[in-house]
């Protein structure tokens, strides 16, 4: 049987181009996992049932020489990525038997080269969450250890390539959530540059910084399915073509905010921050300590900006048109009895947090003062970006957390604290894996870059081997 | 003289000072976002409301003077002409939770 676990899409690609491993083959042994694992870890909302079917029509690709990197490659993709007559989600209650209507630009942009799509995964509603406990149908849990969380929101993604059940997944990251569950899984996730991936397609929640990404267990896979998926939309208008810019040649310097760095961080991911900046030291990088004041205030300004954008995107939420409908004595009475049975507690929270925001009275105070401090975050990575090519933290302040630990919200929000900033600035950014604590559980490092400097994000692992 | 700035420096302090929300503030929002709460969710959403913005009122106290809001983010329009769409009509319909007609069915409004 194929040991899915440890192979890469890279090699899978080059096993079947050589005619060694068919697709079928390959998603067999993936769905001999799926059937193993899935029921303990709750991976997989659907598992798509002609998986099969389309890994034949991979093989039919690979042989007549017309096939990518990717034909054949079983991925996974998070349950608020549109498949044309496949329902999609957003692991809640309110889409429990939406169908989609169309295909998102990037599953247009994998289906034609053959990817196999095994299934949709669990996340936290509607993206909501850093642990996966916010879905409707249950916690996905942690491959590495089943009493912890796998990260959030795409936990799901994370857990099903860690696991073997696909070699590759899709996710969406708005403030970590994938490079916070690659790194509590020990993957490599990466979040684009802000609109380097169409968002066509996917459920939106938080606009200004929703951006799509890949999943992988190296960054040369992390960097084929990138490569595959990035590209100009029409349909979104905030996308742009990476082509289009020029990034500067990639000199080696980290940039490492110190006094960002000096409380709330386990002192255990701390060491393993110093020895991973050593290694890399040794293998020619040069590291410099920055000051970067503003970067503190991400995480309150992420706390404003995305709960208002999540109320206002939610809000189409009404069961008129598609979704769930409760039917009440009019219709007011029914948007809000369908709104109060398909959304979970955590939307609900946010959607009350973020049309306070928004309200008269507050709206200068919270939401116009947190754009002109994002507006400052902005400014001050664009002047660190003079000094220094990457910045380095650890991705999280912990390794996984066990379930049920984290019962404050704001407590679950604190550990966001070094993702939000790339997506408040629009950032490239990586998770990539850097060994595992006493306890089994992995690290991760976070490496983020200037604008459109997305590729130079991919080159970093190979030196911290 | 009063400009903006002083404004929102006062507006700062009277937050810090002040009970910002209370169980009606709670019923309102709730009545704006269209949720229907039990008693408990309202307290409960009451004391999560209160720590999370304790924590993101702290962006009140940094100085960012020289920073005008602009939105850079700006509509983009297309030719307004019949395009090819690749989503059916049929699928859509699919989608409505009550229709008549193929048309899209609510209780009346007025």
């Amino acid at each position: 049987m194929i040991d899915v676990k440890n192979l890469t899409i890279e090699k899978a690609g080059a096993m079947m181009q050589k005619g060694e491993l068919t697709s079928v083959g390959l998603v067999s042994a993936c769905l001999k996992n799926i059937e193993e694992k899935n029921k303990e870890l709750n991976v997989f909302l659907e598992v798509f049932a002609d998986a099969l079917e389309q890994a034949k029509r991979a093989d039919v690709l690979i042989k007549s020489g017309k096939g990518t990197k990717l034909t054949g490659i079983p991925m996974a993709i998070k349950d608020n990525i549109l498949i044309t007559g496949r329902k999609v989600s957003s692991a809640s209650k309110m889409l429990e038997n939406y169908v989609a209507s169309y295909d998102a630009f990037i599953i247009k942009k994998l289906k034609s080269e053959g990817v196999v799509f095994i299934g949709r995964t669990n996340m936290d509603e509607f993206a909501m969450g850093s642990s996966t406990e916010n879905s409707a149908y249950g916690p996905t849990k942690n491959p590495n250890d089943p009493s912890r969380v796998p990260g959030g929101s795409s936990g799901g993604s994370a857990a099903a390539v860690f696991s073997g059940m696909a070699l590759g997944a899709l996710g969406s990251d708005t403030g970590g959530s994938i490079r916070q569950p690659a790194s509590f899984c020990g993957l490599v996730g990466m979040k684009p540059t802000y609109g380097a991936v169409s968002r066509s397609g996917l459920t939106a929640m938080s606009s200004s910084l929703d951006q799509i990404g890949p999943f992988a267990k190296t960054s040369e896979d992390a960097e084929i399915i990138f490569k595959a998926i990035v590209g100009k939309d029409k349909m979104d208008s905030t996308s742009l073509s990476l082509a289009d810019y020029k990034s500067s040649p990639v000199r080696k310097i980290i940039g490492v905010p110190r006094d960002f760095l000096a409380k709330g961080v386990d002192p255990e991911v701390l060491k393993n921050f110093e020895e991973s900046l050593a290694k890399l030291k040794r293998a020619g990088y040069l590291t410099k300590d920055i000051v970067m004041p503003y970067l503190k205030y991400s995480l309150p300004v992420y706390y404003i900006i995305m709960p208002a954008e999540v109320s206002t995107n939610l809000s189409r939420l009404d069961g008129v048109r598609y979704g769930l409908r409760n039917e009440g004595q009019n219709i007011f009475d029914m948007f809000k009895k369908s709104r109060s049975a398909g959304f979970g507690r955590e939307t609900r929270r946010r959607m009350i947090l973020g049309a306070y925001v928004l309200s008269h009275g507050y709206y200068d105070a919270y939401y116009n003062k947190a754009w002109q401090v994002r507006r400052a975050i902005i400014k001050e990575y664009q002047n660190t970006f003079k000094d220094v090519d990457f910045v380095m933290t650890p991705t999280v302040p912990t390794t996984a957390f066990k379930f049920g630990e984290k019962k404050d919200p704001l407590q679950m929000y604190l550990g966001d604290i070094f993702t939000v900033s790339a997506n408040l600035a629009g950032l490239p950014a990586i998770s990539i894996p850097s060994g595992v604590s006493v306890a089994g559980l992995p690290f991760g490092l976070e490496f983020t870059a200037p604008p459109y400097a997305d590729a130079s994000l991919f080159a970093i692992q190979k030196d911290l081997q | 003289m009063w400009g903006t700035q002083d404004y929102s420096v006062l507006f700062f302090y009277l937050f810090c000072y002040t009970k910002e929300v209370n169980i009606k503030d709670v019923e309102n929002l709730a009545e704006l976002a269209k949720l229907e709460l039990s008693a408990e969710e309202k307290k409960e959403l009451l004391s999560d409301l209160e720590g999370i913005l304790d924590y993101v009122k702290q962006i009140g106290e940094v100085k960012v003077e020289d920073i005008k809001l602009d939105y850079t983010l700006h509509n983009v329009w297309r030719e307004d002409v019949l395009e090819q769409r690749e989503f059916s009509t049929e699928r859509i319909r699919e989608q409505f939770p009550d229709s008549q007609d193929g048309f899209v069915k609510v209780k009346k409004i007025l």
